[in-house]
């Protein structure tokens, strides 16, 4: 056998373009490693600072590298929609090294290793969301997952036990389904590349069985991702265990990674069998966001309550996957946009709020901090009535295309069902935002001072652009719109 | 014939599969996990993928069961017995898990498996090892390079999480 070279070169398209974030990542990810080797235990911090600057400088690479032809053999396609949402990662992963700093010295975890464990879970899912081929999710896929099962489990806790080993077996075992699916996908498809499935999808026959098991198999793995019900069991423990954080990267990045590639994959690959697969995503959802909204309200824990609220969420996001037209899923890419904000925001005043000996987490620990801390509570607020989808923040805007969306394509059950859980959900928040404005705090102590951080600077920086980011795109969604709906016409 | 050979492997691994989760001794367990193992290398004889069989060997039943069972030796396991904490789910969990089969079971009888062969025939399959290396160096050469990601994450993690509790108990 003769291998010409230059014609293998050829046809796998060695772009090292394509792939620039990732390489950067990865080099990044490096770096750190070679540095927190010189570094003493108290100066760990400074490790954060060149996160910091890492991601910082990589943003506008992966906004700006965009090249539709797949790369490397058609394992990779570095279109506007995966730059789309390579930023909200790189967006979530910022906020989330920010507000680490402070909370690694309140847990006193200050380990070098979580840094770049960050990074290497969002390469995970950068690869996830440029995927062009099952193999090369599956890879991204675990990427991603081993890095958070370690960074669940960084707080030494029972809580912190408890919730990694749950999110670790589920997780490990939700994989293996996930992989089954492929496998029928495979046989029934005879290739894993997304392009060529979806350039068959005509001439495959959509009576075939292992279509049904591997739609079933993958929506399962997909469910267990963005904690579906009845999949969501593991998330609340997890929420919970982890430093906050990671919770609120978890949150934001794992499900926005999980969506990019799962849109990709049934609005491309197996948009012929929409009829198949609709159904089955239809009863998903609505039972995701019933559940998610109802079981939020007798949360004690914030984390908690945030946890099931973040499942509801992800129940209003499946509306958008499964009416699957262009103007749905621009919707969904714009909800992941602002929940990585008002999520990110809403997480890390969570974190402020945290004392050095774990306990603040309470709801009722939020009495009276309209007293206390009034911007704080302003800002808090402002991020709850986000979440619950109030005009006129981002939260509102967001759940308006998707249930516009559903509506439009005569989807009325489901967008009423949409409706009736965001209702449900504002009782949950709402209340918070009571705790905060109409109760007097329980005892003296709870006048001291919130946290003995050294300083609220990061935070506070944090807060303020998460808040400001979340009424401007209430107020002003059409860049972003326009950007998502341009990226999504050439899925 | 061969359909007979694969019939046979594969009863005994997933006979030996279910035998890893149901004995009580975490010792005989990590046997029959050996023993499932060496089944599957012997399907991926016949599948002509000695390569695979070859790996399968020696990183499964090599070096990850004897480390495997290093640990249980370590930790001096063997002399307790597991138990399982089921809650009473053990129930509904069978039959659920028997409808699942079921239905598994008739959807795979009824479904065809369309996939084309792949491009390599019997022939070119005897050089079975230069094959994968080729295709792992070509087209999967950019999930290949996540992979060895996936391995520094899982060396950085394990050091990372046995020397947190080293260190606090050192700070302390």
């Amino acid at each position: 056998m003769i291998f010409n070279n230059a014609a293998i070169m050829q046809t796998l398209n060695v772009n090292l373009n394509a792939v620039a974030p990732v390489a950067l990542m990865t080099v990044l990810a490096i770096v750190l490693m070679v540095i927190d080797f010189f570094l003493k235990r108290e100066n760990k911090f400074s490790l954060g600072i060149v996160t910091l600057i890492g991601l910082v400088l990589i943003l506008p690479v992966a906004a700006t590298t965009v090249d539709p032809a797949p790369a490397f053999g058609g394992m990779v396609i570095a279109d506007a929609y995966a730059a789309f949402f390579n930023v909200v990662f790189i967006i979530a992963a910022i906020f989330a090294v920010v507000i680490s700093n402070d909370y690694l010295r309140k847990i006193s975890s200050e380990r070098g290793e979580y840094y770049y464990i960050i990074i290497f879970a969002t390469i995970g899912m950068m690869v996830m969301a440029s995927a062009n081929d099952l193999v090369n999710l599956y890879v991204g896929l675990e990427l991603m997952s081993l890095s958070f099962y370690i960074l669940v489990a960084m707080r030494r806790s029972a809580t912190g036990a408890e919730g990694a080993l749950k999110y670790f077996i589920l997780g490990a075992f939700s994989s293996g389904i996930l992989l089954y699916g492929i496998t029928f996908t495979y046989g029934f498809a005879g290739t894993t590349n997304l392009t060529e499935i979806a350039r068959m999808g005509v001439n495959l026959s959509s009576a075939n069985h292992y279509l049904l098991i591997a739609i079933i198999m993958l929506v399962a793995g997909f469910a267990f991702k963005i904690a579906a019900f009845p999949f969501h069991l593991w998330s609340p423990d997890a929420y919970e265990g982890a430093p906050t954080p990671v919770t609120a990267l978890l949150s934001v990045g794992s499900k926005a990674a999980a969506f990019a590639f799962f849109l990709r994959f049934f609005g491309g690959a197996f948009h012929e069998f929409h009829a198949h697969w609709a159904g089955l995503l239809w009863i998903l959802s609505a039972a995701t966001m019933l559940v998610g909204a109802t079981v939020a309200i007798q949360q004690k824990n914030i984390v908690r309550m945030l946890a099931y609220s973040s499942i509801a969420h992800a129940g209003i996001i499946l509306i958008g996957v499964v009416v699957m037209n262009g103007f749905a899923s621009a919707g969904v890419m714009f909800y992941m946009f602002v929940y990585a904000f008002m999520n990110m925001g809403a997480f890390t005043v969570v974190a402020l709020m945290a004392r050095n000996d774990g306990t603040g987490k309470s709801i009722s620990d939020y009495k009276g901090l309209a007293g206390r801390r009034p911007v704080l509570a302003f800002v808090m607020a402002l991020f709850l009535l986000s979440l619950a989808g109030i005009p006129p923040t981002g939260g509102f805007t967001a759940k308006f295309f998707i249930l516009a969306s559903a509506i439009e394509a005569r989807y009325y059950w489901l967008a009423a069902i949409g409706v009736i859980s965001t209702v449900i959900s504002l009782f949950f928040y709402a209340k918070v935002i009571f705790y905060m404005y109409m109760k007097e705090p329980d005892a003296l102590d709870d006048m001291a001072p919130v946290t003995q951080a050294p300083s609220t600077l990061a935070y506070n920086i944090i807060i303020f652009i998460t808040a400001v980011s979340t009424m401007v795109l209430g107020l002003c969604p059409t860049p972003v719109m326009d950007m998502a709906i341009a990226a999504v016409s050439h899925l | 014939m061969e359909q007979l050979f694969f019939y046979i492997f594969a009863f005994a691994a997933v006979i030996s599969a279910i035998l890893v989760i149901s004995v009580r001794n975490p010792v005989h367990s990590a046997f029959f996990l050996i023993v499932t193992f060496m089944q599957v290398a012997a399907i991926f004889i016949l599948l002509r993928s000695p390569f695979l069989a070859a790996v399968q060997v020696f990183v499964y039943v090599g070096a990850v069961m004897v480390l495997f069972l290093f640990a249980v030796l370590v930790l001096d396991m063997g002399k307790e017995t597991m138990k399982e904490h089921l809650h009473g789910q053990s129930i509904p969990a069978g039959v659920m898990a028997v409808i699942l089969f079921l239905l598994m079971c008739y959807m795979v009888v009824k479904g065809r498996i369309v996939a084309n062969p792949g491009s390599y025939g019997e022939a070119a399959l005897v050089n079975n090892t230069e094959v994968i290396g080729r295709e792992l160096y070509t087209r999967f050469i950019y999930p290949f390079e996540i992979v060895s990601l996936i391995l520094l994450v899982a060396l950085v993690g394990a050091i990372a999480l046995v020397m947190q509790s080293k260190g606090k108990e050192q700070g302390k």
